[in-house]
């Protein structure tokens, strides 16, 4: 150790082998995706491998699965719903927690964020006893209302990232020139804050939309969403319509992983 | 949105204009509380009321048929904790997330390592791959491991196919299974977790440790291991507080024979329709939980400090 060289040789085994073991990581990290989509085009007529030849039958046969189309239509109902009230209930929010100074503020903010620590399990149960005597199981009522609060943090953060990226002169400029809160909000601050707006907005909806577990509480036997319908059908059949309707999904999340990207960065919101 | 950022250039900025608009605004407390008070009435409904409910429903009896008996008892809890069935499956989610903890941050750590260091131009693209499964489906992504590993799937049709094996390894419906299942569905959150944790790593730090001649091995274990462990233990706790609470993969690639905590709670409401039980199991999870992340921060502000 004591004589270390002052020109060490630029070539190291050590560097090809950690790339290769990060790329088998990768492969790893992506395996039950990438073989979805292999099954989703194999000719078997049950479940197996090699795949024996392509078909698009499996594609064919999901707009004649009226579970699949009857989940689809409920999931993306509650979707577009729950996106659309934590949009309302949690902007507002974000722009109290950096716009103003009051008491108890970091209280607040870890109030709205602490949905995302309780296990989704025990959040379930709760809805599934609160919405017994409320008759609130199997409505869409209760399936939105229990998607609430395991959306809202992801809007507030990333609304709050884009808020505590701006500065507030251009909002200061608007109201001395006369604009009133509400057209300061709309013409000013809301096309700022845009990027953390729609990333928390896809974000919420693909939260939403792929929520299995509350849904299966709330509603399993009289509204099941999507999820749900593919939990049953993944638990009593073997054949691969299952992931031809498992390759959209993921063609989904994909979109919003991009629009997520491409507005603010993946990273940054959901770190 | 141009023309807004440039106006954000004005001279109002310079006049420290935007500190006295806080300053006035300070004393608005209608217009923050008018901001505020949807929000929280919605957390109220959706979060706050199921789980006061939930926890008041622990102190009741059950009978079967989902008869619920008004009372306050503590006898639901009195099954699970006396009950030896109820001590082994809190025991079997306990070490279900420390094995799945401990095999998802060896896998995650290298991919972590890679991305903080890496420099080429494909960073952000690959990076993005790595935590974008996050935001697919869990049935989905469990689904996928399921036609891997079961009966018929591709690891068992290759090792037959190559007449490695005669009878089929059995994958699925077992706690393996869905081990390696957790480990790569969280494999995305302990990638972010780390790369977080991994501030004060510098490869300046370890051209310096290189320089003055320690070998590859040793700037690892010396320089590399010991600055990138807040990120890894962050992960670790961050996985095992995940695994100890799913759902969709232990029953699915558990296929009923691995029980823990969650699926014995899913058991307990729709198979015996004993609701004050669910519960009792429910708030001992939570429990459970809230213990790991206040040992969990007392932890990261030892390190921190």
């Amino acid at each position: 150790m004591s004589e270390a060289p002052l020109f060490k040789p630029r070539f190291n085994a050590a560097k090809p082998a950690f790339g290769i073991l990060v790329f088998l990581l990768y492969v790893f990290l992506l395996a039950p995706l990438l073989i979805v989509f292999v099954v989703s085009f194999a000719s078997n007529q049950y479940l197996s491998f090699p795949p024996e030849g392509f078909t698009l039958k499996w594609y064919e046969m999901l707009p004649k699965e009226s579970t699949f189309m009857e989940g689809m239509k409920v999931s993306l109902i509650v979707a577009v719903v729950v996106t659309l009230i934590v949009l309302a209930l949690g902007v507002p929010v974000a722009l109290a927690l950096d716009r103003f100074e009051f008491k108890a503020k970091a209280a607040v903010q870890s109030f709205f964020l602490s949905p995302l620590l309780i296990p989704s399990i025990v959040l379930a149960l709760g809805m599934v006893l609160l919405f017994g005597p409320l008759r609130l199981n199997n409505t869409y009522a209760g399936i939105i209302i229990g998607h609430v609060a395991i959306t809202i943090p992801f809007v507030i953060r990333t609304t709050l990232m884009s808020l505590a990226t701006t500065d507030t002169s251009c909002e200061a400029a608007a109201r001395i020139l006369g604009a009133n809160s509400w057209t300061v909000f709309r013409r000013v601050t809301l096309p700022i804050i845009a990027p953390g707006v729609i990333a928390g907005g896809v974000i919420a909806f693909i939260v939403s939309f792929d929520e299995a577990v509350i849904s299966l509480f709330v509603a399993e036997s009289g509204l099941p969403t999507l999820p749900v319908q593919v939990l049953r059908y993944v638990e009593n059949s073997a054949d691969a319509a299952v992931a031809a309707l498992s390759v959209i999904l993921i063609l989904i999340s994909l979109a919003v992983v991009v629009i997520v990207e491409r507005v603010m960065g993946l990273r940054k919101a959901l770190r | 949105m141009t023309l807004l950022k440039t106006r954000g250039r004005s001279p109002l900025q310079a006049a420290g204009s935007g500190e006295l608009e806080k300053a006035t605004e300070k004393r608005n407390r209608r217009t923050y509380l008018a901001l505020l008070i949807p929000g929280l009435l919605g957390l109220l409904v959706s979060f706050v009321f199921p789980l006061a409910y939930m926890v008041r429903m622990s102190f009741n009896k059950g009978a079967p048929d989902g008869v619920i008996e008004e009372t306050f008892t503590f006898d639901t809890y009195l099954q699970p904790l006396t009950d030896p069935y109820y001590w082994k499956v809190t025991l079997d989610t306990f070490q279900m997330g420390v094995t799945v903890g401990l095999l998802c941050v060896l896998v995650s750590y290298p991919v972590a390592l890679f991305l903080a260091r890496s420099q080429s131009k494909y960073r952000g693209l690959l990076l993005a791959i790595a935590i974008a499964p996050l935001l697919t489906s869990a049935v989905v992504r469990t689904y996928g491991w399921m036609v891997i590993l079961g009966t018929n799937g591709l690891i068992n049709s290759s090792l037959t196919g190559m007449g490695l094996i005669d009878t089929p390894l059995k994958l699925t419906n077992n706690i393996t299974g869905v081990t390696i299942g957790l480990v790569e569905i969280f494999m995305p959150y302990a990638i972010l977790a780390m790369i977080s944790g991994f501030g004060r790593l510098s490869p300046q730090l370890e051209e310096a440790a290189g320089s003055l001649g320690a070998s590859k091995a040793k700037i690892f274990a010396r320089v590399t291991l010991p600055l990138s462990l807040p990120g890894i233990l962050t992960a670790f706790l961050l996985v095992f507080v995940l695994s100890i609470s799913t759902f969709i993969t232990p029953r699915l690639l558990g296929g009923g024979s691995v029980q823990v905590l969650a699926t014995e709670i899913y058991d307990q409401t729709t198979g015996l329709l004993n609701w004050p039980f669910a519960a009792a199991l429910s708030v001992i999870l939570l429990v459970l939980f809230g213990l790991i992340i206040a040992v969990y921060q007392r932890l990261t502000r030892k390190i921190g400090g």
